[in-house]
């Protein structure tokens, strides 16, 4: 990988590069246009015009480019919009464009301008979900990274048995995550899960794991974790992994413990790759809907709805089904996981991290 | 030594190498050195590595041998007794499974098939070339990947209830592609950057145009790349359940993510056919899996910190 990256001009490079990068497209561009007969007058009048000169020069990018921009336009861009402005609406069920049978209903909702938004703000509900939604992102990306570190580094030692190890810790990757909540929804079962059944052989009594609010947020977290971790040590086992062995010697000669070799090296070291790694774990585990809709289906009483799963019950569980409120929540998750991450990338910037 | 060898072999695909041959040359080199440590040191270590891969493993095991029990068993804590393939038979026989997973193979293939071919062209062109645009199309295929699937999902759903594309495998395709797209275009931006820039100009050189240097030369070459992208998408799309519980209702139209939840409901608990097709769903997932995940990270986090 090192190897295209490096004779690859990147964006922060000298212009010259840059330019030699352009020039050699330029060149191949001008020489098709040249073959395709063009007159030479005609030529002239198009080097005259910059817009012209510009699609000379660019037009197979575009060219390349343009089903993925087209299909993105479509089927997010479109939506999208439609979203917000579904979200300024009261569009319910019973108002919008449907097809029932051979029957067409046009849409008969209203535009409401932010009322919306007014009435979810000044309730406690969202406020309520956000906070949970807050601890529970990161909470679990807290524990998952601190695992995931913990686990990597053992794992880049030389240990017997060590691919034994990293394979046996990465099958939870590999199964999907439905599957594996159902496993897990079976052993926290209360009256005859394995958990409680263990417990009980202890002399402890019963756990209500998906029964009580907190146990459930417990169990809720521990699961998601339970996924979470492979990621994260695959991903900082490819960082530790870039880190010079020199780097401990020399350490070690200047007779810096353990510890001080973990915080002086180890963790500068995985710096780059952690940053990614938590922002984007942070995002998937703020949108993470199996885990809880799955397990406790938000409950028990709402209590392990995040802001995700409850948007996802306002229009297709509950009855009426909202659309115009569950699109003003979508909006305002969006706008809250934008805000995230432009405030920890300038964070990361601000420590001087390159991207 | 040795440990360092075979890690070298087990790990001399794709990036690591440099990193394993590094750590061979300190074994090689030192021979008192930092990898030896007293006993306790040992114990601890492979004690909390051996909890750490019993708990990851446990449940999924735990699955498996619980699908071989008698339903009545489900629970028992003892390991199987009487091994029957009965959970198995009723599943495949009695229920919609085969359909949920036909439809499944179909929207998750369309998928793939389509996500993959359709950014294989913009992964090329990120990769290769600067031109206007390019920084805000780099932007849009990064923020839409963070796409929360709620701000999608309703305005997805009233279209396709409109377009009467409601419980058909094709809208279902429709809807993965808002997430495979970008997904594969950004993962293949990342395999591109991985083949090195003089083949193109080598393909230059010798009167291809920009698009026959992809077709012919760079893209057999980023072939691995395809595949861990088509790969990927596959299983996240296989795993997908938010979309496919939504859009899919009525037993005969359900895919897999849906089905399993029919199992286990509020109405009632049928654990024995829903371990043995979670069984059924796992293990190819797993083993594709097991076959993409190595070039899985590299791609991912190579691609996030260059932008």
């Amino acid at each position: 990988m090192a190897a295209g990256t490096d004779s690859r001009p990147v964006p922060a490079t000298a212009g010259g590069v840059r330019d030699a990068a352009r020039g050699s497209g330029h060149r191949t561009g001008r020489r098709k246009r040249d073959g395709g007969g063009g007159a030479g007058g005609e030529r002239g009048t198009f080097a005259a015009s910059p817009l012209a000169a510009l699609w000379r020069r660019h037009w197979y990018a575009w060219a390349m480019v343009a089903p993925v921009v087209l299909v993105i336009g479509v089927i997010v861009g479109y939506p999208l919009v439609r979203g917000v402005y579904l979200s300024l609406t009261d569009a319910d069920e019973a108002n919008v464009e449907r097809t029932i049978g051979v029957n067409h209903l046009p849409a008969t909702y209203h535009f409401t301008g932010l009322d919306n938004y007014a009435a979810i703000l000044g309730d406690g509900v969202f406020w309520e979900r956000l906070g949970w939604t807050v601890v529970w992102t990161t909470g679990c990306v807290g524990v998952t990274f601190v695992l995931g570190l913990t686990l990597a580094v053992m794992l880049n030692r030389q240990v017997r048995g060590r691919s034994f190890y990293r394979i046996g810790m990465i099958v939870p990757w590999g199964i999907p995550a439905f599957v594996s909540v159902f496993a897990w929804k079976m052993l926290f079962n209360e009256k005859n899960g394995l958990l409680n059944k263990v417990l009980d052989g202890g002399g402890i009594d019963a756990v209500p794991w998906l029964g009580d609010p907190v146990w459930a947020k417990v169990a809720v977290i521990a699961v998601n974790v339970w996924l979470g971790v492979p990621f994260m040590i695959v991903a900082m086992l490819g960082a530790l992994q870039g880190i010079p062995g020199e780097l401990y010697e020399a350490a070690e000669m200047d007779g810096a413990g353990p510890w001080q070799r973990f915080r002086n090296i180890t963790l500068p070291g995985v710096r780059t790759v952690s940053s990614t790694v938590v922002l984007l774990s942070t995002i998937w585990t703020f949108n993470m809907f199996p885990v809880i809709y799955l397990l406790t289906r938000g409950g028990p009483e709402d209590s392990t709805e995040i802001l995700v799963t409850y948007a996802f019950r306002l229009s297709f569980i509950n009855s009426p089904r909202d659309f115009a409120t569950s699109a003003a929540w979508g909006v305002l998750i969006l706008v809250l996981l934008s805000l995230f991450t432009v405030v920890y990338r300038r964070a990361l910037r601000r420590q001087g991290e390159v991207w | 030594m040795t440990v360092a060898a075979t890690r070298t072999a087990a790990e001399g695909t794709g990036v690591d190498r440099t990193a394993a041959g590094r750590t061979a040359d300190r074994g090689a080199r030192v021979p008192r050195g930092r990898g030896q440590r007293g006993p306790l040191a040992a114990l601890g270590l492979h004690t909390g590595l051996l909890a750490a891969t019993a708990v990851a493993l446990f449940p999924p095991l735990w699955l498996l041998v619980t699908s071989f029990k008698p339903k009545s068993e489900s629970f028992s804590t003892a390991l199987v007794r009487d091994v029957t393939l009965a959970n198995y038979t009723h599943v495949i026989a009695d229920t919609y499974f085969l359909t949920w997973l036909g439809n499944s193979l179909l929207v998750v293939l369309g998928t793939t098939v389509i996500g993959v071919f359709i950014a294989a062209t913009t992964g090329y062109a990120l990769s290769r070339f600067r031109f206007p645009g390019m920084r805000p199309l780099v932007w849009v295929l990064l923020i839409t990947q963070m796409f929360p699937m709620a701000v999608l999902i309703v305005p997805l759903y009233n279209t396709m209830a409109s377009l009467g594309l409601l419980n058909q495998p094709a809208g279902l395709v429709i809807t993965y592609l808002t997430v495979a797209v970008p997904f594969c275009a950004w993962m293949m931006k990342g395999f591109f950057d991985t083949v090195p820039v003089d083949i193109d100009e080598s393909g230059r050189v010798d009167g291809l145009s920009p698009f026959g240097t992809f077709w012919r030369l760079v893209l057999p070459l980023a072939r691995p790349g395809l595949a861990v992208t088509g790969f990927y998408t596959f299983v996240t799309a296989w795993a997908e359940v938010a979309y496919a519980t939504a859009f899919m209702t009525g037993e005969e139209n359900l895919t897999l993510a849906g089905g399993l939840q029919t199992f286990v409901n509020r109405y009632g608990a049928d654990w024995g056919s829903m371990t043995a097709a979670a069984v059924v769903v796992a293990v190819p997932a797993a083993v594709v899996f097991g076959f993409a995940q190595r070039h899985l990270v590299a791609g991912l986090t190579a691609g996030a910190t260059k932008s």
